[in-house]
């Protein structure tokens, strides 16, 4: 390939030249992300701090607002000598399995009957209708309901997330079955695949990009259900807490149990992520070193 | 040629549209495909060719007339055809060499005989290496490549082509071109390749139909007597190539015009 024998061959100098241009670059870019990650502080202390200040300085009555102090301190405080109620640990350990009990019944119900109504026109002609009026029902009145029926206890909470999480998941499992391409299941078929392994080689599987993005939402309203539940009528957990606070007007209080739930969310949307890139390791989120 | 594999026989394939009125695809279709025949068939946009290889595997049923395939009428899908989607239908949640075992294990071969093959295959499309890569991580062209061992795996007595390498640059395309003629050459297979490019359909095939404007019948059928094996970059600039493609493409550009003018009518209606 000579065509061009005065074509320019990198020499040492332009390499040096181009090692120093990509050192730049990249001090460049590394300046930026901590320019992003002051900024990003900078909000929070401006946002906590001036709330502090206000508290402190009487603009805003600690009383009916609360103190970003006083909610460490409530945090604190029940977290090394416990809540007025007992130790802060049960309480979330009573929240958490309330909400993971009805994350786990919800998903599995939802998964199986968004399946069954997606392949079946049946089951779907006949059931969907009434699907849609179970979801239009406002859940936290279902709540009240539950606590009649089910008693103070766990029962009652985990009905209610089960109510919430159902149809989030049951509405993506039958979407993701209705909408698996209809070449990927033609070519299953000239393949040799039977109706059973048509359902779970490939709808399921397909179906899956679906379900996992949605045990996000499921998951956070599995523990709205749980906390709803308790703050409805409950002996312990996260909600009983809150509305316990409000009882006492303690402001303070409830803050500190929802900076403790939000925390909570958090770590479990962390786990959610993973188990997500776990279930669908060929989606490209999942970050697998590239050809 | 030997006996035919592929017979339609006055075959007519009407749909019903979401608007509640029958679309005609296929019209008194009537062909003939010899054991080991290369058949390629071009035709206007929309002209029921996909619907044409849908028929022959089985996945649609004719509405009158009949398929046969080696002799018997196809009635539901049949195990004796592989099939090459237009777009990508390999599975995305599965690695290469999961998506080349799939024919032989829908099949009922045990797995560890399926991967065997599927190793053999996976090499002879030249993707050894890359056995455990998921689709999302090749080129298009890989992708197909799969998509070819894929169907191969399956010893198919016909293989259905749907403008298999229609979506890739024409480099990569002319490639892939030579590789399954190399490929095809190895089997017995009868393949039926349907495309746009009156040009790869002669550097491919042994014959190629000319199809109407839909709905969709045979006009004419056209021999191509180049000599194989071909080299399907250098038989492009044989005299004999040009006059066929003249030929051809006179034929063709008549249905072209009428598919055109009724969907230019359309839009503008």
């Amino acid at each position: 390939m000579s065509v061009l024998p005065n074509a320019r061959v990198p020499d040492a100098i332009s390499t040096t030249a181009l090692a120093g241009e990509e050192l730049a670059a990249e001090l460049r870019e590394r300046r930026w992300i901590r320019i992003e990650r002051v900024l990003q502080v900078a909000v929070f202390v401006v946002i906590v701090g001036g709330w502090e200040l206000a508290a402190r300085t009487g603009l805003a009555d600690p009383f009916f607002f609360g103190q970003p102090s006083g909610i460490a301190a409530t945090i604190w405080r029940w977290s090394t000598r416990g809540t007025p109620a007992g130790p802060l640990w049960q309480h979330m350990a009573v929240t958490l399995e309330e909400t993971i009990l009805a994350f786990l019944i919800g998903v599995v119900i939802g998964v199986v009957a968004g399946f069954a109504l997606a392949r079946n026109r049946v089951l779907a002609a006949i059931f969907g209708p009434y699907v849609r009026m179970g979801n239009a029902i406002p859940r936290v009145i279902l709540g009240s309901i539950f606590v009649i029926w089910l008693g103070l206890g766990m029962a009652s909470k985990v009905a209610l997330g089960v109510t919430l999480t159902f149809f989030i998941v049951f509405f993506n499992a039958f979407q993701g079955v209705r909408e698996v391409d209809p070449n990927l299941v033609n070519n299953a078929r000239i393949l040799g695949a039977s109706p059973r392994q048509l359902s779970f080689d490939v709808m399921l599987p397909s179906a899956l990009t679906w379900i996992t993005t949605s045990l996000h939402t499921s998951f956070g309203f599995a523990l709205i259900g749980a906390v709803v539940g308790e703050f409805l009528g409950a002996t312990q957990g996260l909600g009983y807490l809150v509305a316990t606070a409000q009882g006492a007007f303690n402001t303070n209080g409830v803050f500190a149990a929802m900076v403790i739930l939000s925390v909570v969310a958090l770590i479990a949307d962390a786990l959610m992520t993973k188990l997500e890139h776990w279930l669908t390791p060929w989606r490209p989120s999942a970050h697998r070193p590239g050809p | 040629m030997g006996l035919p594999v592929i017979e339609l026989r006055d075959v007519t394939k009407r749909f019903r549209t979401p608007s509640r009125t029958f679309y005609t695809a296929v019209r008194d279709l009537s062909f003939t495909i010899a054991g080991a025949e290369f058949c390629a068939i071009v035709g206007p946009t929309g002209s029921g060719k996909s619907t044409t290889l849908s028929l022959i595997a089985g996945l649609e049923a004719p509405s009158r007339g009949q398929v046969l395939v080696a002799g018997e009428s196809v009635a539901g899908v049949t195990r004796r055809a592989g099939y090459m989607f237009q777009t990508d239908a390999v599975f995305p949640w599965k690695n290469v060499l999961e998506n080349v075992c799939t024919g032989p294990i829908y099949r009922g071969v045990d797995r560890a005989e399926a991967r065997r093959r599927a190793r053999d295959w996976i090499a002879r499309v030249g993707l050894a290496g890359f056995e455990d890569r998921y689709p999302n991580q090749l080129s298009g062209g890989m992708r197909k490549r799969v998509s070819l061992a894929q169907s191969l795996i399956n010893e198919p007595e016909i293989l259905l082509m749907d403008e298999p390498f229609g979506a890739l640059d024409v480099q990569t395309r002319i490639l892939m071109e030579g590789e399954l003629l190399e490929l095809w050459a190895q089997t017995s297979a009868s393949v039926v390749f349907v495309t746009h490019d009156l040009e790869e359909a002669i550097s491919l095939a042994d014959r190629v139909m000319v199809f109407t404007a839909a709905p969709a019948t045979l006009k004419r059928s056209y021999e191509i007597d180049l000599p194989r094996p071909r080299n399907v970059t250098e038989i492009r600039f044989d005299p004999r190539f040009t006059r066929l493609y003249q030929q051809i493409w006179e034929d063709l550009r008549s249905e072209v015009v009428i598919a055109y003018e009724r969907a230019t009518k359309r839009a503008s209606a």
